[in-house]
């Protein structure tokens, strides 16, 4: 009887550390997600009880910001530079991940910590050195001025994890597809990079998302919407008159670059789990 | 179809470990071949090196009469069968199968003809359509050695290609794997740590230790003639027994009891200005329950009196364990170098223990103290020095090796100290090896 007491106790004690936890994580969104729907009066809503969800429901948020090109080309921006940014990342990462698993050559270790290195870095101390950078080579305000340092952002993260992977797809296929007559590059596309399409896939995701949410390079690289994306034009919003606040607008547009994250997270959580935690565990 | 041959192939690591010292090997063309040896004896590393996924730092490799030392894996025409099997896990049977002619380049009607061919040999043909996950561990097995087959290779090259399966199932892939290689006559180079599977396989076996052949031979030719203690201790299943023995006026005493030499033997050891201390090989082949020896064949042999200390019974025969201090004047590297490999150094086992193999008609029981009976024309004899078998210099006319046929020839490493060899000790030139 006391060890069952014992369990019920724990987990009465989880129930409530995990509960508080997810309350602390969810208000902010919940609150955002509301304020999207309440009108501009509703906003500044003093009252003390009763102005968490809206008194009044509205999609005028939405239909406002889904309707200019301050944020339907900064959205269009986000997507673009996003998948660019990973495809790119993503097949150097590979190759650079399959040396790393696979090869032994000078500067391996300076190659890992490198990478290391710059995932490390606080971007903050970047922004500027690229700015001035990015401005004398004309590459400022444009999309492969975000792209360049995205790749260079999510080439680590990518090597991490694909060669963790890697170095799970036993040497000896490599071998074997030798023998049968393949070149190393037959090797490579036709057994290895199949074997780790689902390293690839996480990576990908792993790296959109970083893409996706970025807001530093983001608002320090761009001057206008022509490559502005989302989180950064976000900032940019104004109301309708100089004197009403745009948060029905900024929420509406947050929640709106939220939802592709949380069908990624539903959809490939395990996948992402498996990234982040992939080598962790022989087997 | 093509003959392999290996001239003072040798392999040392960047790190300056030397894997494969000198090897030289002539394996014929339709030649099934084993490589055995305990592990890291440089067994895989040769094939890897024929195969062309290891390069040979020295020496010359020779493919069907061209030297293929710089030719990649893909250029040698050979498959190879690995230890873990290596199938690609995200295609079919069929496609694992069809991949090295689809690289090939041949047209996909041949493919299908092939890989059908391959499935019906192998038993295959209701698989094909699945994943390798999907199957057992025989059946994998069986479309590693299809995918091999397939490429109808001048030569097979196996890993260990057994080693992964329970020890029924061996049995069974270990005789299927000889019929494949009869019925197709493709040379085969055959990689095991496994005595067994390398007396009942090859034609020919080669015995490797640090990186060098041991010997040469046919297997009966290993267990009946091995020309040293390492051969003699890693050949035969429960391996030879070795006990110190001391040769005086004819005699030798050892703990078993005095052995008197016979004349060849005497011979023999004179003409190798052998010492007196020596060690004694017997099989436990060579043990039997005193009682069941005729009263005619008694004579050949010696009886000794033991307590049993473990009675197995195998059904067949009966193996039956005794204790005799062996130890001190036992300490021969290539013994210890067996008991490694044999997990006895790991046990704890002692070295003292003598293994006799009789008949199932004994009744000993486990305490009892038993008379035993060795039949003393079958004992080998030692030089604990350089682990040389001296019995093997007796009246045998074992030609000079400028004589022999040179098809096969260990590297002068494998042979003792040239201080000590004499002339006629090259040990693998016998002249009832098949000649290749």
């Amino acid at each position: 009887m006391a060890a069952a007491n014992t369990t019920g106790r724990q987990k009465l004690g989880w129930g409530a550390a995990n509960t508080l936890a997810v309350v602390l994580v969810a208000i902010p969104v919940l609150w955002i997600a509301s304020l999207s729907f309440k009108t501009p009066a509703a906003v500044t809503c003093t009252s003390r009880w009763g102005c968490f969800w809206p008194s009044q429901w509205t999609w005028a948020n939405y239909r406002g910001i889904l309707t200019t090109s301050s944020f339907i080309r900064p959205l269009i921006n986000s997507i673009g530079i996003g998948l660019i940014s990973t495809f790119i990342a993503v097949l150097l990462a590979s190759m650079a991940a399959y040396a790393v698993a696979r090869l032994a050559f000078p500067g391996k270790r300076v190659l890992i910590g490198m990478s290391l290195l710059i995932a490390m870095f606080p971007v903050i101390s970047l922004a500027t050195p690229l700015f001035n950078i990015e401005r004398q080579l004309g590459l400022f305000n444009t999309w492969p001025g975000l792209i360049i340092p995205y790749v260079a952002f999510g080439l680590p993260l990518g090597i991490y994890i694909l060669a963790a992977f890697f170095r799970e797809i036993p040497w000896e296929l490599e071998k074997a597809a030798k023998m049968d007559g393949a070149t190393p590059y037959q090797a490579f596309t036709k057994v290895i990079a199949p074997l780790a399409a689902p390293g690839m896939v996480t990576t990908a995701i792993l790296v959109f998302l970083f893409c996706w949410n970025e807001f530093l390079f983001a608002i320090s690289l761009t001057s206008t919407i022509a490559s502005r994306t989302a989180p950064a034009a976000l900032a940019f919003f104004s109301g309708s008159s100089q004197f009403t606040s745009p948060i029905g607008p900024i929420s509406a547009a947050a929640v709106v670059i939220t939802i592709p994250i949380i069908i990624f997270v539903l959809f490939f959580q395990r996948r992402i789990v498996a990234g982040l935690t992939s080598g962790a565990v022989k087997g | 179809m093509a003959e392999i041959v290996l001239d003072q192939v040798t392999k040392r690591f960047p790190d300056g470990a030397l894997a494969v010292d000198a090897v030289s090997l002539e394996i014929a063309d339709g030649e099934f071949v084993i490589l055995v040896g305990p592990s890291g004896c440089g067994k895989s590393t040769t094939l890897n090196m024929i195969a062309g996924l290891e390069d040979i730092t020295e020496g010359k490799l020779l493919i069907g009469g061209t030297v293929v030392n710089n030719k990649a894996p893909k250029d040698r025409d050979i498959a190879m069968v690995f230890q873990s099997y290596a199938l690609y896990p995200h295609m079919t049977v069929r496609e694992n199968m069809g991949f090295a002619l689809k690289l090939a380049k041949t047209p996909q009607a041949t493919i299908d003809e092939k890989v059908n061919e391959a499935a019906r040999i192998l038993d295959l043909t209701q698989h094909l359509d699945r994943k390798p996950a999907n199957l057992s561990g025989g059946q994998r097995q069986r479309v590693a050695m299809g995918r091999a087959i397939v490429r109808d290779p001048s030569a097979f090259l196996m890993d260990e290609p057994l080693s992964n399966l329970d020890a029924k199932l061996r049995v069974q892939m270990r005789t299927e794997v000889s019929r494949i290689q009869r019925r197709l006559g493709t040379t085969m180079v055959y990689v095991t740590h496994d005595q067994t599977e390398a007396m009942t396989l090859g034609d020919r076996v080669a015995v490797m230790r640090n990186g060098t052949i041991q010997q040469v031979g046919a297997p009966q030719e290993l267990y009946e003639r091995p020309v040293n203690l390492f051969v003699a201790g890693f050949i035969g299943s429960p391996s030879m027994n070795f006990i110190p023995a001391t040769a005086e006026d004819g005699t030798l005493h050892t703990p078993l009891g005095d052995i008197p030499l016979s004349g060849r033997l005497r011979q023999a050891l004179e003409r190798a200005r052998a010492p007196r201390e020596l060690i004694v090989g017997i099989r436990p082949e060579d043990f039997e329950d005193a009682s069941l020896v005729a009263a005619d064949a008694r004579p050949q042999g010696i009886t000794l009196r033991a307590e049993i200390d473990v009675l197995e019974s195998m059904g067949s025969d009966v193996f039956v364990y005794f204790t005799r201090e062996l130890e001190q004047g036992v300490d021969a590297a290539e013994l210890q170098e067996l008991a490694r490999d044999s997990g006895r150094a790991d046990t704890g086992a002692s070295g003292d223990t003598v293994v006799a193999r009789i008949d199932a008609a004994t009744h000993l029981r486990e305490g009892e103290d038993a008379e035993l009976w060795v039949d003393v024309r079958k004992i080998h004899v030692f030089d604990p020095s350089t682990g040389k078998n001296l019995a093997l210099e007796d009246g045998h006319d074992t030609p000079a090796p400028a004589a022999a046929p040179s098809s096969a020839q260990a590297s002068p490493e494998a042979m003792p100290a040239p201080g000590e060899a004499s002339p006629a000790a090259s040990p693998v030139d016998s002249p009832d090896r098949p000649v290749q």
